[in-house]
């Protein structure tokens, strides 16, 4: 069946679906899903680690290459040498995104030295691309308790509590911070703050600006960054970081790319805000992420000695779109299916309810595509539908061009009417549950060195509910940041070496580990390959 | 935007000249990944590919048609007789201020961005934005302090810059509207109070007492007190 037939099929079934609501599944239940569909559950996708900080743990094959991967300076490292810095900072920023900026503005309010690097632009990042919105427990119907329990719920009681409670304590004046300086969130009539609900929200609590969440974040943010005069260093990726005689990190190894030049930066304090890795295609998922979401900060930071958490676990958002091919992997929100979109087989039913929790809803659609309940595309994958008309017919006409302007604009491009037409979906490679294990102040377990936003791991448990990820890099970014001001304060630069790299190269020889592959890997590549001639 | 699912059908390419260079790609990619596709390594001018970050600006003219157009590489579809360059920054001036110390916004504009009062009403912007905003009435509209509008207007500006290249009263449009929207936020709306009593609240300690039961709770207790919070959902 072509994916037109198909369509005129579903939309048979339609009025038949409206008033249906599918039960939230028992735990039991939902518990066998996830572990015959979730792809966390794949055993063929993993692998042990034979070295580092967490030798002995699992993790998906294509992180553990990296983690257990040489660095670019492996050659050169000749153990304790100090070498000669081209920067002295109190504090190095590695990470443009809505935590590194966050970061970087509370640390120079609190009087820090600052030095921003970053990949390629500043304010390039995942943030930019969140559409649904952030969590804030500000209704009169909810309180920080009752966000940290759906949070803990969320995360299969996995997070890490101390953060937890930071977080959902910290949220509602993190969020008066956005405002004051300037992020304009969606209010009602009353110039309160408009808010929805979410998978795994038991009340509305998501705060949003249109589907455009994440690009108002970011763009007064960078804003903000650029007034206060914070040093940027754009297209100036870490490639490794520095440390001392006690392994303590003194700093990193900045690769200019305009011209190769190796950039030295010394810093008191260094925090890597370096975001996801959904551009590792981990089990060749497509992805929802940034070009520059290659995990590089947790290879850094695990090559340095610095502990990861719930690195066998990654969001599969449930409704990343897969037709029409350019779109494939591309976020179609959440925030639709809590508005009421449906999701719907090949058959033309409903086979969830679509207010599960993401790792739930996913599994869910990967069974009936594994069961051969999906829809083919003409580029080779397959899908479910992802009924959006529905929205307008829930809450009338216009609710869909008024709430959801971006993700119609992305699918008109195509020709596609999402007031009309329902789009294909399965699940997306969306975000990294875990990454460098942290403290309440973003301290990881090697000394001057803090980690915020989506590189940390611990806050969201084995899952994150949607919204939570807005709030962490703004509450965690801002606590990194005041935290590297004061350690600042009393600290000194440390010398500058690649004694860490030493230890690391000896650890990969006695383990037998003879990959030539160099970690970060900064950009995936999808250069087509072309023979070469023969000589 | 992902690595294809299959390989592309070669008996379906298109002849494009990417940058004035002749090439043939498969048809139904984006310029971004004819440009993987062609050999060019891409580091400016390749961001979020979701049309959401404006790194990926780009020129183009199609067959037989005089008009320059511009849009986002990562959606812009390549077809037969295209020819495109791209368009990864373009020099704006940006103005200085710390939003939140400025006295009159208002007036600050006619300091900060005097460019802003040079609008011609050509229609270029408007033409040219990927993301369909009305650029010229938000420049007019933030010219009168109609900041409140500037804002509704230019939710979906990614900052590509397309509308600063093609602007003839040499004003960044995009940089005037964040001005705009930031001091809207800043100096023009109240913090809504229903978020201010929480903050309130929350400082003054009112949920202690629910965080000191939680935090004695055993495991078992806490999974039973969230499971059951606010109270138990109706299951099959």
């Amino acid at each position: 069946m072509d994916i037109q037939a198909a369509k005129t099929a579903m939309e048979a079934k339609r009025a038949g679906r409206l008033k249906q609501t599918p039960a939230l599944l028992a735990d039991d239940v939902k518990k066998t899903l996830l572990t015959t569909h979730h792809p966390d559950h794949r055993a063929d996708a993993y692998r042990t680690l034979k070295v580092g900080p967490n030798a002995g743990d699992r993790t998906v094959k294509e992180l553990a290459g990296l983690l257990e991967a040489g660095s670019a300076l492996s050659a050169s490292a000749d153990g304790g040498a100090t070498l000669k810095s081209q920067e002295k900072v109190d504090v190095l920023i590695i990470g443009g995104g809505g935590a590194g900026a966050a970061a970087a503005l509370e640390a120079k309010a609190a009087g820090a030295n600052v030095l921003l690097a970053t990949k390629l632009r500043l304010g390039d990042a995942n943030t930019v691309m969140a559409e649904g919105g952030m969590q804030a427990a500000v209704n009169p119907d909810d309180s920080p308790i009752r966000h940290f329990a759906d949070t803990l719920k969320g995360g299969h009681f996995k997070n890490d509590r101390t953060l937890l409670k930071i977080l959902v304590e910290e949220g509602p004046s993190a969020v008066l911070w956005l405002m004051q300086l300037g992020v304009l969130f969606d209010r009602d009539e009353e110039g309160n703050l408009k808010l929805r609900s979410g998978g795994g929200t038991s009340t509305a609590r998501l705060l949003a600006c249109r589907d455009y969440t994440g690009l108002e974040l970011m763009r007064v943010l960078k804003d903000e960054v650029i007034n206060q005069k914070i040093r940027t260093l754009e297209y100036s990726p870490a490639i490794e970081l520095l440390s001392g005689p006690d392994g303590a990190c003194t700093g990193a190894v900045l690769k200019d790319f305009d011209n190769d030049r190796q950039v030295i930066v010394q810093a008191k304090v260094v925090i890597l805000a370096t975001g996801g890795s959904g551009r590792l295609h981990i089990q060749r998922f497509p992805t929802s992420n940034h070009f520059g979401a290659t995990g590089d900060g947790l290879a850094l930071a695990y090559r340095l000695g610095a502990k990861l958490l719930y690195i066998d676990t990654f969001q599969y958002h449930p409704t990343g779109s897969v037709y029409p091919e350019p779109m494939a992997g591309l976020l179609v929100t959440e925030a639709l299916r809590s508005a009421g979109a449906q999701l719907v087989n090949a058959a033309g039913d409903r086979f969830v309810s679509e207010l599960e929790t993401r790792d739930v809803v996913a599994s869910a659609v990967i069974r009936e595509c594994h069961e051969g309940r999906g829809v083919a595309t003409p580029g080779g994958r397959a899908g479910v539908w992802l009924d959006i008309p529905v929205v307008d017919e829930l809450h009338g006409e216009g609710t869909i061009e008024k709430r959801f302007p971006n993700m119609m604009r992305l699918f008109s491009r195509y020709g596609i009417d999402i007031r009309k037409e329902p789009v294909l979906v399965y699940p997306t490679l969306h975000y990294q549950n875990g990454g460098v294990q942290v403290d309440a102040h973003g301290q990881a377990t090697v000394k001057n060195l803090l980690v915020a936003g989506e590189a940390s791991g611990g806050l969201h448990g084995r899952n994150r509910l949607m919204g939570n990820s807005l709030l962490d890099i703004i509450v965690f970014g801002r606590r990194a940041g005041q935290q590297a001001a004061k350690m600042a304060r009393t600290a000194d630069w440390g010398a500058p070496t690649l004694g860490h790299l030493k230890a690391f190269e000896a650890a990969r020889a006695k383990a037998g580990i003879q990959s030539d592959l160099i970690s970060p890997m900064l950009f995936p590549d999808y250069v087509r390959k072309v023979e070469k001639a023969p000589a | 935007m992902s690595p294809a699912a299959t390989e592309p059908n070669p008996s379906q390419l298109v002849s494009v000249e990417i940058m004035g260079k002749p090439q043939r790609v498969p048809h139904g990619i984006t310029v971004l990944q004819a440009m993987w596709y062609a050999g060019h390594e891409l580091i400016r001018g390749v961001g979020c590919l979701g049309g959401t970050c404006g790194a990926c600006g780009i020129v183009y003219r199609t067959k037989d048609s005089f008009e320059l157009k511009n849009g986002l590489g990562c959606q812009t579809l390549v077809q037969e007789g295209m020819s495109f360059s791209m368009v990864p920054h373009f020099a704006a001036a940006r103005a200085s201020y710390i939003m939140a110390e400025l006295k009159d916004p208002k007036e600050a504009l006619f300091e900060l961005y005097p460019e802003a009062a040079r609008c011609v009403n050509c229609n270029a912007c408007n033409r040219v934005c990927p993301q369909g905003i009305d650029v010229r009435s938000s420049v007019w509209c933030a010219v009168f302090g109609n900041f409140d509008q500037v804002a509704e207007l230019t939710m979906s500006c990614n900052s590509c810059g397309l509308c600063v290249v093609r602007c003839p009263a040499d004003m960044a449009p995009n940089l005037i509207a964040l001005y705009a929207r930031r001091a809207h936020g800043v100096h023009e709306l109240k913090p809504p109070k229903r978020l201010t009593d929480r903050v309130g609240q929350i400082d003054a300690g009112s949920y202690g007492c629910e965080w000191t039961k939680l935090q004695s709770m055993s495991d078992q207790e806490l999974t039973a007190f969230c499971t059951n919070y606010p109270k138990p959902s109706t299951v099959k």
